[in-house]
């Protein structure tokens, strides 16, 4: 339970941290990398996450416990995710009637 | 529940009832017996509510052309029932009324780890209540409880915003009662309960609050992004905006498949505890069924796209959500067999407590059975949209659940209450709800399998006999759910006192008093025995 006490110098370079990383988040929108554009937001994102998890939830002093119902919260995302994904994915493998085929391309290839 | 019933008696020792008096005592406190009894009033009256919806609907459905109301209300009444019933009735109901007043109990403690949020959560719970019976007032809701896009995002133009906002709002006390239980189970079982001596309730409260909170935050963000898309037509559902409509149902049955078993798995864990009891019976197989439970919340997550075979999803993604929901019926059998061989040689007697669980079984299993039909890719086709599932689900939440809940509501009534019910009333209650319930239900199973689809207003002549049959058994499963209301209110008043264990039940709630002192136990217990010693050769202590 006992938590080491943070130095507020921790918590104030962390925001910081995070005003910046939304700063970034602000300029690459401006820039087009193509198909980077969402992986690299979606990378600034993952890291203010960790910020805010490791550091203001202090997870990076929680006991084993707390850190397994924080991954099971990930997980069951990534369960979302991954069975939702199952349908679109595999959505245009269905072999249609000859007949279907003309009309509209497949919506998720 | 008015406090005017709880008089106290001149010699009546101090219990969280008589501790204090006046609606401040009650609304503003922390004691989750208090609480517990909080849910059970609110609770009851969206039962009530959620009931007359049913009525109404039966009523007009006596008659091939409808006999009572527009067709446009019918789909409003409907809506609601199941809004009603599943969000503000079925989910809080075990976990909020007999969750919060024996989980502290069963683990031997004072109170749940978090009190005010207990409290917080049942004013969340009300408010959101209050912003649904306005819709409904203000016009209702039309797109039926499940919310489909695009008809509700963009053709419906009922109260959608509004109820969905009021299911929303409801859906964090649901995640505040599940984070509370499972903190609770964690940190604050008395000296010696270790997890395998914790009674099977306990496991599967457990169990329940895991798909609380992990499947509760999806549903809101579902809601969320509907009314967005409703309010302010940013594209995530609705085609014409560029969304995917099946996306909504993803999401929807991502929380909604789980919450069938924040349904049942508490029933489950009520019927444990009855078994055993009237059996005299240690539980048969006790680790398996814990574990069952918490394999039903795990799997449960997986095989959502069972709801979605005949709406476009892709073939393959169907192929694997069949399988899983065949997986997904071995730990529900695992339960029933274990259950059955309790029964087998036990000194079984038939308590009112017993023959809701007895029922449970029979109801359940058939629930389950037909939800075997329908997971099967090419039998839902002919099924899927028809009265057999209008049937299954309402075997499994009606058949099981409400008789869980009403069988612990009466094994642990002379606990909450310290006060005894009238035994044969009980009994017949009990099995007019029986045969109450199968008339109304099974021919809704054949009507089903002719063809008959659910939530239209008409049908054809031919099928009127059943209709009508069902008809006439919710008047017979109406009268059977206002027998107990009137003999539990009577008792709460008139009834003998009970004296602290009437059924010689193990357990910690049965050390402590009939009603609780408000701090429950004097000294904390500490545990030296397995769970359900009931046998002579199997109880160590006595
Ligand atoms: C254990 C408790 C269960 C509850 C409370 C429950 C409840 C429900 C509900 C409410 C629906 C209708 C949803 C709607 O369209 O409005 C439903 C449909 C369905 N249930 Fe269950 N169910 C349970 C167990 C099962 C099991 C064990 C299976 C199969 C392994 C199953 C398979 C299905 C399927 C496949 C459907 C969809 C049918 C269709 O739309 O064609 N259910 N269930
Ligand atoms: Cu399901």
């Amino acid at each position: 339970m006992s938590q080491p006490i943070v130095p507020q110098k921790t918590y104030v370079m962390v925001f910081l941290g995070l005003i910046g990383l939304t700063i970034l988040t602000t300029g690459v929108a401006f820039i087009d990398l193509g198909p980077f554009n969402t992986v690299a937001a979606l990378a600034i994102a993952f890291s203010k996450m960790l910020l805010v998890v490791l550091f203001f939830m202090g997870v990076r002093h929680s006991s084993g416990l707390v850190r397994i119902i924080l991954v099971a919260g990930f997980f069951w995302l990534a369960l979302l995710i991954a069975f939702t994904m199952s349908d679109y994915r595999t959505r245009s493998w269905t072999p249609a009637p000859d007949s279907w085929s003309s009309s509209a391309p497949p919506t998720h290839p | 529940m008015s406090t005017a019933t709880l008089e106290p008696r001149v010699h009546a020792p101090r219990n969280y009832l008589n501790a204090d008096y006046g609606w401040k005592s009650w609304l503003f406190t922390l004691d989750h017996k208090r609480i517990a009894l909080l849910y059970m009033v609110s609770v009851s009256f969206f039962f009530i509510i959620g009931g007359s919806f049913a009525v109404l609907m039966r009523i007009h459905l006596v008659e091939p052309q409808g006999a009572l109301v527009q067709p446009e209300t019918y789909n409003k009444l409907f809506t609601l029932h199941g809004i009603v019933m599943i969000f503000f009735f079925l989910i809080p109901s075990i976990p909020a009324v007999l969750g919060n007043f024996l989980v502290p109990l069963m683990v031997g403690a004072r109170d749940l780890a978090f009190p005010k949020l207990n409290l917080l959560s049942w004013y969340i719970y009300i408010v959101g209540g209050m912003f649904t019976l306005y819709s409904a007032i203000a016009g209702g809701v039309d797109t039926g409880w499940t919310f489909y896009t695009p008809y509700s995002s963009t053709y419906s133009n009922t109260q959608v915003t509004a109820v969905a906002i009021g299911v929303f709002i409801t859906g964090f006390s649901s995640i505040l009662t599940g984070l509370n239980f499972i903190v609770t189970i964690h940190k604050m079982r008395a000296p010696g309960l270790t997890w395998f001596r914790m009674p099977l309730f306990l496991w599967a409260m457990y169990a329940t609050s895991i798909i609380m909170v992990l499947g509760t935050p999806v549903l809101a963000i579902t809601l969320f992004l509907l009314a967005l898309e409703h309010l302010f037509h940013v594209g995530i559902f609705s085609p014409a905006l560029g969304g995917d409509p099946l996306l909504f149902q993803h999401l929807f049955w991502f929380y909604s498949h789980p919450a069938v078993y924040i349904m049942i798995l508490p029933a489950m864990g009520v019927v444990s505890e009855i078994i055993a009891c009237f059996a005299r019976k240690r539980i048969f197989g006790y680790k398996i069924i814990a574990f069952s439970s918490v394999a039903i919340a795990v799997l449960g997550f997986l095989v959502w796209g069972h709801h979605m075979f005949v709406t476009g999803q892709s073939v393959y993604a169907g192929l694997i959500f069949s399988m899983l929901s065949f997986l997904v019926a071995i730990p529900s059998a695992i339960k029933v067999f274990n259950w059955t061989s309790t029964l087998y040689k036990g000194s079984i007697s038939y308590e009112a407590p017993m023959l809701y669980a007895l029922g449970f079984i029979g109801l359940f299993t058939m629930g389950g059975l037909t939800g075997l039909f329908l997971a099967s890719l090419a039998t839902d086709v002919h099924l899927n949209g028809t009265y057999f599932i209008v049937a299954h689900f309402h075997y499994i939440m009606v058949g099981g659940a409400v008789m869980g809940y009403l069988g612990g509501i009466h094994f642990w009534w002379p606990k909450i209450s310290g006060r005894k019910y009238p035994d044969m009333w009980a009994r017949i209650g009990a099995v007019i709800i029986f045969i109450g319930f199968n008339l109304t239900f099974f021919p809704q199973f054949i009507l089903g399998y002719l063809g008959m689809p659910r939530r239209y207003a008409f049908y054809p002549a031919e099928f009127q006999v059943l209709n009508v049959m069902s008809s006439a058994g919710a008047t017979v499963l109406g009268v059977g759910y206002m027998i107990p209301l009137i003999y539990l209110i009577w008792s709460m008043r008139y009834g003998p006192i009970s004296e602290p264990n009437p059924w010689g039940a193990t357990g910690l709630e049965w050390k402590t008093a009939s009603p609780p002192p408000t701090e429950n136990f004097a000294q904390i217990p500490v545990v030296t025995e397995e769970a359900y010693a009931y046998a002579p050769e199997e109880a160590a202590g006595d």
